[in-house]
């Protein structure tokens, strides 16, 4: 009997760790797919914003040519980002990560400071193409907060699935997956350029 | 159970213990509990819609969801009690899942009293046409000059008609009949079979073995195939899996139809469980945003 009964315990936990640690293979492999699709929503999402600024910095140009240092800043900024270099593995490299967000911050508080000075132009804040610039580059905004949100949540759930037991064993030993980094807020990031009439 | 039992019933009580801990781990989704139920095309929570424009709206976007399959949904709220209307309208649109699946034709209009803030949310599949310039420009110039006057009613029938031109023609009606999202039905399948067949094996070699194997497998089946559940549903469902795992075995072995009686009744449990969420006939059909569109207040 007793040998019957350490028979039965080994196939019991055989069985038990097969079964989980068979769905933590699969899991984990889905949940880092799906934070790859949604660091390509963010990245997006980024370059749209940066694919307004020129028509953005034309129009207010016309109406506030003394403000060329606002109006540099700006265009710097988006320089700056235009020429980093995002590799395809970001997502399991901390320092081009966080790289890549400072760059972002920058482009953000360059517009931020660009919407201050607008609101000393009556004419420009009338102006149809400004108003048609201005929805879109909330939009543009709004997208980004979606998509960093989103790319948050994913991280959240990849990095708890390749953490919990038994999936860590699995990890380990087979898909040897990293820690995904998530977005951290910006530094003032509360006041997006916004602005009101 | 006798001696034999006993020794069984140890271990067993350990493991049992271990997964329940393991279980409360799994964490549970939480869909904005701040959403309201939709209940159809107008949902003026806000009560700033009079009864005969809220029924000329509904057959207007009735007749435009039939000939196009776009849905364009309003909701009105009272106040968004210190949040952001961008934050709350995405949290709505992926609540209600407007438009359908794949197409992601939908939008969400949406206007909260207090706050007088308009936002226009519109679908990842419609934002070719319906751009953020657009929504920005329907905002401006069509909805909130009426609203500033206070007039409510030509806000929303303005706002919803240049909202369907602006859609128009995008997309075609859907060729069969709007179905309820069937979430996650085949994969169910397959793990019931699976769960079936490890229960059976398990049961065999001995009753507790396979008692155990169905109260791990069936709260996990229905956690992957079906929806997240609390604490207390997977217990349930772990006592029923092990009352299943003891007796599926011996019915088999008995033979004949009643185990087909059994396995069909578990699947078809399993299914209403997930199937039993909508009421009234109208739901989103599965379509999903990116946060583009517009916001405006007046």
């Amino acid at each position: 009997m007793r040998k019957g009964s350490l028979f039965i315990k080994f196939v019991l936990s055989a069985f038990i760790l097969a079964a989980l640690s068979g769905c933590g293979y699969n899991t984990m492999q889905k949940n880092e797919e799906a934070v790859k699709a949604a660091r390509g929503d963010v990245e997006a999402t980024y370059q749209r914003r940066n694919d307004l600024i020129p028509n953005l910095v034309q129009v207010v140009k016309a109406y506030a040519k003394h403000e060329k240092e606002t109006l540099t800043a700006v265009t710097e900024a988006r320089a700056k980002v235009g020429a980093m270099q995002v590799p395809k593995n970001i997502i399991d490299d901390p320092k081009a990560f966080s790289q890549f967000q400072e760059a972002q911050a920058g482009m953000s508080s360059a517009l931020s400071r660009l919407m201050v000075v607008v609101e000393r132009y009556p004419d420009l804040k009338a102006n149809q193409n400004f108003q048609d610039l201005q929805h879109q580059l909330e939009g543009t905004e709004n997208r980004i907060n979606v998509a960093r949100t989103r790319y948050n949540k994913a991280v959240e759930v990849f990095n708890t699935s390749i953490r919990v037991f038994p999936n860590n064993l699995t990890n380990n030993f087979l898909l040897h997956l990293s820690l995904k980094e998530p977005f951290k807020a910006e530094a003032g990031a509360e006041k997006a350029p916004q602005v009101k009439f | 159970m006798g001696r034999k039992g006993r020794k069984f019933l140890l271990p067993l009580k350990k493991v049992f213990s271990f997964f329940i801990l393991l279980l409360c781990c799994l964490p549970a989704a939480a869909y904005g509990l701040d959403v309201p139920r939709l209940q159809g095309y107008v949902n003026d929570y806000a009560g700033i819609i009079s009864p005969s424009a809220k029924s000329k709206i509904e057959e207007e976007l009735k007749a435009f969801e039939q000939s196009d399959s776009t849905q364009i949904v309003i909701l009105t709220i009272a106040s968004l009690g210190g949040e952001n209307i961008e934050e709350f309208s995405i949290k709505a649109a992926e609540a209600w899942k407007i438009g359908h699946q794949g197409k992601d034709n939908g939008v969400l209009f949406i206007v909260s009293k207090q706050e007088r803030k308009i936002r226009i949310e519109v679908g990842r599949g419609l934002e070719g046409n319906l751009t953020d310039l657009m929504a920005g420009r329907i905002i401006d110039q069509v909805i909130k000059p009426r609203f500033k006057q206070g007039d409510f009613d030509r806000g929303f029938i303005a706002g919803v008609s240049a909202l369907i031109d602006g859609t128009r023609g995008e997309f075609k009606a859907e060729q069969r009949p709007v179905q309820r999202r069937q979430k996650g039905f085949p994969p169910f399948l397959t793990f019931l079979l699976f769960f079936g067949i490890f229960t059976l094996i398990l049961g065999s070699l001995s009753r507790i073995l396979g008692g155990i194997a169905g109260a791990l497998g069936l709260p996990a089946i229905v956690y992957l195939g079906v929806l997240p559940l609390g604490l207390l549903a997977i217990i349930l469902l772990a006592l029923v899996g092990f009352g299943a795992g003891l007796f599926l075995p011996r019915l088999f072995s008995s033979g004949g139809s009643r185990t087909d009686g059994f396995f069909f009744g578990s699947g078809m449990g399993g299914h209403s469980i997930g199937g039993g969420g909508f009421d009234g006939g109208f739901s989103g059909g599965g379509g999903s945003f990116g946060g583009g569109g517009a916001s405006g207040d007046w």
